[in-house]
């Protein structure tokens, strides 16, 4: 097998390009598709200041190498979920990499910071841990980035990620989730609306929509970046896990289903549910709590906090992430 | 040869040679969802996998809360 681009000999082929790559020209190919995807969806704008959401993961690790290498100006956050040894590993990852490259990492916890964790969260509430999980890091890097100033989110969304989240919206006809699914996000204003010179939510960005995940994956063993492969053990059987599975299954006997689906939606559909998203902002006040928009009194993220804040730690073993699992029994303390 | 699995992390033992797109029909695998990485590098699906080999079959799909 040879290198599309030198004939040299090739290290990864792609079936969805019909082309292989040899390691350089794949490194190459990654580059020129962030650089197309931030270009076509006008996602960072020269001396933007940026931060990175990472997990120590392969996409967002991938990432921050990337926009690092296209010269951008980025800083990270990472999050401390309390998902046990995973967690640790997760942010022993993170760290590795900005220290090796003396870039600034924030950091939240959850337990010390919030005094709960996701296993916690997802014991207390009797709810999925994905999805105290997906609200505690849309709440907390939304107000990183607002707190500290920067122009723009980038997080670690693939091809993968984003055709598997429109199959769900689409299977169970989400149309004002529809609506937003964008590879860029607009800064949206607060609460008093446009001129009240304060931000609701800040720009976000998935700078590696045009990247399957194979190859973010494929793209830090070539480049030596020490992710962490082990799965969430939260995450196992999740919805989003078994859309992902069925997308590549389809992938495996049709090459380049996946992004015909999603940037098919894109060009095609993506606009026809646009009102149904904006329509769902029309309501936003300031949390009584903690300022952020909501359409209630109190936001979602101060409810759990109320909910879960103070109970002992559940360990991960005890939380059964989807159905079908033991639940553990909970403890406030007094 | 020697596969490493992972997720969970286990080790097979494999008669080569071989090659990548037979070894992972044999394990019933999607190529789609899987790297497989001989040292430092990774190897594409028709290279042959000698019988001393050591390799890993690393999974690539992640399923965690998205932000």
């Amino acid at each position: 097998m040879k290198c599309i681009v030198c004939r040299g000999p090739a290290v990864i082929d792609l079936r969805r390009h019909n082309a292989n790559f040899c390691a350089d020209h794949f490194l190459r190919f990654c580059r020129d598709q962030v650089v197309r995807a931030i270009d076509e969806h006008h996602m960072i704008e020269l001396g933007d200041r940026v931060l990175v959401a990472v997990s120590g993961g392969k996409d967002s690790l991938a990432l921050w190498d990337l926009l690092i290498e296209l010269g951008y100006d980025t800083e990270g956050m990472t999050i401390g979920l309390g998902i046990g040894d995973y967690s640790a590993a997760s942010t022993e990852a993170a760290v590795a990499f900005a220290e090796r490259r003396h870039l600034p990492l924030h950091r939240v916890d959850l337990r010390g910071d919030y005094d709960y964790d996701i296993p916690t969260a997802s014991a207390v509430t009797r709810r999925a841990p994905c999805s105290s999980c997906g609200m505690s890091k849309r709440h907390l890097i939304d107000k990183s980035a607002l707190d500290g100033g920067y122009d723009v989110v980038a997080t670690g969304h693939n091809l993968d990620d984003e055709a598997a989240v429109l199959f769900g919206n689409v299977l169970h006809w989400h149309i004002e989730y529809l609506g937003r699914q964008q590879p860029t996000l607009a800064e949206r204003a607060g609460p008093g609306g446009q001129g009240s010179g304060t931000l609701a939510f800040p720009r976000k960005v998935k700078p590696l929509v045009r990247l399957a995940e194979r190859e973010t994956a494929a793209y830090c063993v070539l480049r030596g970046i020490d992710y962490i492969v082990e799965e969430c053990p939260m995450a196992a059987g999740n919805r989003h896990l078994r859309y992902k599975e069925a997308l590549n299954a389809v992938e495996a006997a049709s090459p380049g289903a996946k992004q015909a689906f999603y940037f098919g939606f894109l060009a095609r559909a993506a606009a026809r549910f646009a009102p149904e998203a904006d329509g769902a902002d029309a309501e936003l006040r300031a949390c009584a709590r903690c300022g952020s928009p909501t359409t209630g009194d109190v936001c979602a993220f101060c409810r759990l906090i109320d909910q879960v804040a103070g109970h002992d730690p559940v360990p991960v073993e005890l939380v059964r992430p989807h159905r079908g699992g033991r639940r553990a029994r909970t403890k406030a303390r007094p | 040869m020697r596969v490493l699995l992972r997720n969970p992390r286990r080790e097979l033992q494999v008669e080569g040679p071989l090659s990548v797109g037979k070894l992972l029909r044999q394990l019933d695998l999607n190529r789609e969802s899987v790297l497989v990485v001989r040292g430092d590098t990774l190897v594409p699906g028709d290279a042959v996998l000698a019988d001393d080999d050591v390799i890993e079959i690393r999974p690539v799909i992640s399923g965690g809360a998205l932000a």
